[in-house]
């Protein structure tokens, strides 16, 4: 799926025409989908108008086509398309150091409650990215999560995931 | 200097487990009290006849300080209110959650298949009980339910009846009438009762179903007539509403030979799992709440139907509701095939 | 005259130190709540209710529109700042706010917000003050056939002519899909939603656009290393009297933007369509149409005033007929009740006094609102110097508690997670996020609207055809689709006939 330009040019990386392709096979696939679902609950025209699954049905045909026509200019594009990167390696390297991070502050949310896990997120963030030193680390961490806390839980009375921390104290 | 830490890790313990047991010893008199916030769920839209009795209710708990943590109300309304009724099955054991419920817990069961009973839940009060009306524009003829139902059965398919959801009270009540009185009606489903009472005086339908609180601003402004009220026997409030009726001087259908009768119940269930004493504790706390002057007031405007039931003859109740709810769902079909 | 007299009494009713200090108190909370997103006007309202039980209903509801003046404010403060929309109405903000804030002009943009957001809401409040029982009248028109001709407007002026059809045609079908996800209003069947419990709800537009708009611009930020795009903008008094002195050449805009406020509001339609056709159409007729999307100062102007004057406008048929035009109002419609009012059509007779003080009030806590709030553009504007490693994880931990907290699911945070991808790569691949932001939000409105008219009428499509009010409205709807092939060939005949 991901073609790697040789030569050791400086943008090599995923190209633009293989994401624009891939991307187009999803939209089919939800297209397909569409019309899966729709069709079990009924996707004609009844007595009293349009059934439940009447435009979704049309709506997931219509992506599909249209996924179709996509997913063929990209193949059959022109030149100077094909050449073209989407992302580069080094650039995408960057994004997945946001991504990861934010994948696993989400698990990380599940287990022991938001409150904890954003701390622990902003101070790695901040540890990793700019190496700020220890004591603005923590103060920017446990602040923010503290303002939120005092906020969301104690303000507006925003019950938010909380995980063993915070239910020592009563929460 | 390790030492001092442990020390200091003691005595935090010895802190913490202070504040515990003097929150535990200080109200001897009941078994369990929240120690954390309680969780609301209301299972409809934020503005609802339901959010209101909710917030209504956590008015009364804060003012007469019924209880010592905060009260918060979490509207999820999604699909018809199973969103905040599967939320409350999946929080197994969790004390601080508290259900509203209406007539949602059988109907949505039984017309989408969606995996959940008001078994699976537990079940601590019913506290009223709501009525349903038959109301037609003011500016129309028809002062009878049966001088409407004669022109509704004149000229099938024409009349078109608003109500709240697909499926749901509004929509039996409507087949059910359907059924005794030999009409037939084009039902169109909104999104709320406050829609379909609009919608009513607009004109763009003819008559709903709605309850008395979705519909009396419009009653006492003389834009909606109320036919008759599908109960066996008239509301209790005498007071003047409009300029010359009181609720309950509208009649029953009953009384005009159309022998529909529907309630839905206003009620309050917690999370499966839960222990008695925590039903207890709810119990009374919601005894003390319609105790209140504010409560009756409240009961008074809606033209609610005051009916706190509780333990085991609640539970026959909701049997034999649902069993209610069953025939005539079945009837109109709308049960989902399995 | 009658008005006005009642007006002035309702302006001896609300000038208290209590009522003014209730104002304040209003206002500033629902600042806050307006800037995060996923708390709004509806949570700030309703999370306040149970305070105002024991107050007197005019300072109560005095204290509760504030809040929900101060959401409409607010919102727009991050969707120029970050490109998160901290309120549903301000995403059509984020179109021209956020590209104005990366070229350094973050104060403009906000300046230019905030006024055109009086501006609606002044314009509304006129329109209640002396129009009341008439515009009450007008709203109770609408039924299912004008409600669908009001969506179909609003797609049809907001979809204009994209870079790339098929592109723009997948993002919309996209978006009409995410819309169809969860129960059917009209069947009561369940759609799309694979046996999940969690899709049951469907798909919250908030976690949408929190999730395309919010975490997408950061991955896309990560590529250009590790900073926004945002200058550092000066920002100081002058700035404000700078871009006031821009704005009358703009009152073509803000007149049109005004209308579909107040029309929006009173045919509950929303804030969120309001600032979306308030958008489409400035783009539609503005001479600078075509530079729209690239930081065009007229282009946050238009959605702010349409969705702010929508609001304001939006509290007139709660009262007058007890149906609710936006969410908050919702909420508030039930406050009323709860404090023993009755809205509906005896209120403007039987509460005078509450009714115009409310009026009065609207009045006074707009001007206030808006000094409140430029004297803060200073304050958000710094925020744009805090270094992306710090800036960078504490949005996205706004955008978690922002999407769980739309309905108190850990589901919602994996979902904005997914459209944060998903923004990024659509918006490498030039997909418009636009259309299908729009397509989330009217879709299944759209969709409602459109089944019950065919119930009512049994299933004749003349019915959208059938009197004065919705018969223009399709006509101009299906005039503005076809607008771009009309004017080319009108262009193509003029130049044959010159030759």
């Amino acid at each position: 799926m991901e073609q790697k330009q040789t030569g050791g040019r400086t943008h090599s990386g995923l190209s633009h025409n293989t994401v624009e392709m891939v991307t187009a096979v999803v939209t089919f696939l939800i297209g397909v989908v569409m019309m899966f679902d729709s069709y079990r609950i009924g996707s004609g025209w009844a007595v009293e108008g349009p059934q439940a699954g009447y435009f979704p049905f049309r709506i997931g045909a219509i992506t599909g086509i249209v996924s179709i026509v996509i997913f063929l200019r990209a193949f059959s594009g022109k030149k100077h398309n094909l050449e073209k990167v989407f992302v580069t390696w080094e650039k995408f390297k960057l994004v997945l150091m946001v991504l990861v991070p934010t994948l696993i502050y989400v698990l990380v949310t599940q287990v022991i409650g938001i409150y904890v896990a954003s701390t622990l997120f902003i101070g790695a963030f901040m540890k990793t990215m700019e190496k700020t030193s220890w004591l603005k680390t923590v103060l920017v961490s446990v602040g923010v999560s503290a303002v939120l806390f005092w906020m969301f839980e104690i303000q507006f009375l925003v019950p938010l995931p909380k995980g063993p921390l915070e239910s020592l104290f009563g929460y | 200097m390790k030492r001092q830490i442990r020390k200091l890790g003691y005595g935090v313990l010895l802190l913490v487990v202070a504040a515990l047991s003097s929150v535990a010893t200080a109200t001897p008199a009941a078994a369990w009290e929240p120690t954390r916030p309680v969780e609301v769920i209301v299972p409809a839209g934020a503005g609802g006849a339901s959010d209101q009795m909710a917030r209504t209710i956590q008015g009364i708990v804060m003012k007469y300080k019924l209880m010592k943590t905060p009260m918060m109300i979490l509207n999820m309304g999604g699909a018809n209110g199973a969103e905040g009724i599967i939320d409350t099955k999946e929080s197994k054991g969790n004390p601080h959650k508290l259900m509203v419920a209406f007539s949602a817990i059988y109907t949505i069961p039984i017309s989408t298949n969606l995996p959940f009973n008001w078994r699976d839940l537990n079940p601590v009060a019913m506290i009223a009980m709501d009525e349903f009306i038959l109301w037609v524009n003011a500016e129309t003829k028809y002062k009878t339910p049966k001088e409407y139902l004669a022109a509704v059965k004149a000229a099938p398919g024409t009349f078109k009846m608003g109500g709240t959801g697909s499926k749901r009270e509004d929509q039996i009540i409507t087949v059910a009438v359907d059924k005794i009185a030999g009409t037939k009606f084009t039902y169109i489903p909104y999104k709320s009762g406050g829609e379909a009472s609009v919608q009513l005086v607009g004109k763009h339908i003819d008559s709903n179903v709605n309850n008395p609180s979705e519909s009396i601003a419009q009653w006492r402004a003389d834009q909606v007539r109320a036919l008759c009220v599908f109960s066996d026997k008239r509301m209790g409030f005498d007071k003047k509403v409009t300029k010359d009726q009181s609720w309950a001087d509208i009649p029953t259908c009953k009384e005009d030979g159309i022998d529909v009768q529907y309630h839905m119940l206003r009620a309050f269930f917690l999370p499966p799992g839960t222990s008695a004493d925590h039903v207890a504790f709810y119990n009374d706390m919601l005894k003390k709440v319609v105790a209140t002057q504010e409560w009756k007031d409240y009961l008074e405007k809606n033209a609610l139907k005051d009916n706190y039931v509780t333990g085991a003859e609640f539970v026959k109740f909701l049997e034999k509701d649902e069993a209610f709810h069953k025939k005539l769902m079945q009837e109109a079909g709308f049960a989902e095939k399995k | 005259m009658e008005d006005l007299f009642n007006l002035f009494h309702g302006f001896a009713v609300i000038f208290s130190w209590y009522n003014l200090w209730m104002m304040a108190v209003g206002l500033f909370l629902g600042v806050v709540v307006g800037v995060l997103p996923g708390l709004g006007g509806p949570n700030g309202v309703a999370i306040l209710l149970p305070l105002t039980f024991t107050m007197q209903p005019t300072s109560a509801i005095v204290m509760l529109s504030c809040i929900y003046w101060g959401s409409l404010f607010a919102g727009a403060i991050t969707s120029v700042l970050f490109n998160i929309p901290g309120e549903s109405h301000s995403v059509a903000t984020t179109f021209d706010g956020y590209p104005l804030a990366q070229q350094g002009r973050a104060g403009e943009a906000l300046t230019a917000c905030f006024t055109g957001s009086f501006v609606g809401a002044l314009f509304s409040v006129l329109l209640i003050t002396f129009l009341a029982p008439l515009v009450a009248k007008f709203a109770l028109k609408f039924g299912p056939p004008e409600f669908f001709a009001v969506y179909l407007l609003t797609f049809c002026s907001f979809i204009g002519t994209g870079k790339d059809t098929w592109k723009t045609i997948i993002a919309l079908m996209l978006g009409f899909g995410l819309a169809a996800i969860g129960m059917d209003t009209i069947s009561g069947q369940l759609r799309l939603t694979f046996g999940f419990t969690q899709m049951l709800r469907g798909v919250d537009f908030l976690i949408v656009v929190i999730g395309l708009f919010g975490v997408g611009e950061i991955l896309v930020s990560m590529e250009e290393g590790l900073k926004f795009e945002g200058k550092s903008a000066k920002i100081n008094a002058k700035v404000v009297w700078e871009t006031w002195k821009k704005l009358p050449r703009y009152w073509a805009t803000l007149l049109r933007s005004c209308l579909i406020g107040s029309w929006m509001g009173i045919t509950p339609g929303g804030a969120t369509s309001a600032s979306f056709m308030g958008y489409g159409i400035a783009k539609r007729f503005s001479k600078n149409g075509d530079k729209f999307g690239t930081g065009e100062l007229e282009g946050v102007l238009a959605p702010e005033t349409a969705a702010h004057g929508s609001g304001c406008a939006a509290l007139l048929p709660m009262m007058a007929l007890g149906i609710p035009g936006s969410a908050t109002a919702a909420v508030l419609l039930g406050g009323l009740m709860i404090w023993g009012l009755q809205p509906g059509p005896l209120l403007f007779i039987e509460q005078k006094e509450f009714v115009w003080g409310l009026i009065a009030s609207m009045y006074l806590s707009n001007v206030v609102g808006l000094i409140m709030v430029l004297s803060t553009v200073p304050l958000f504007a710094a925020i744009l110097r805090i270094p992306f490693s710090i800036i960078a994880p504490v949005i996205i931990v706004v955008c978690a508690i922002g999407a769980f907290s739309v309905n108190m699911a850990m589901f919602n945070i994996w979902v904005m997670l997914v459209f944060g991808v998903l923004g990024y790569v659509l918006k490498k691949l030039d997909y418009p996020l636009a259309p299908m932001v729009l397509a989330v939000v009217l879709g299944d409105r759209a969709e409602i609207a459109f089944r019950q008219a065919m119930m009512g009428s049994q299933g004749s499509m003349g019915v959208f055809f059938s009197n004065w009010l919705v018969g223009p409205i399709i006509s101009l709807a299906l005039l503005m689709l076809f607008w771009p092939a009309i004017s080319t060939a009108w262009d193509k005949l003029r130049q044959t006939l010159a030759r």
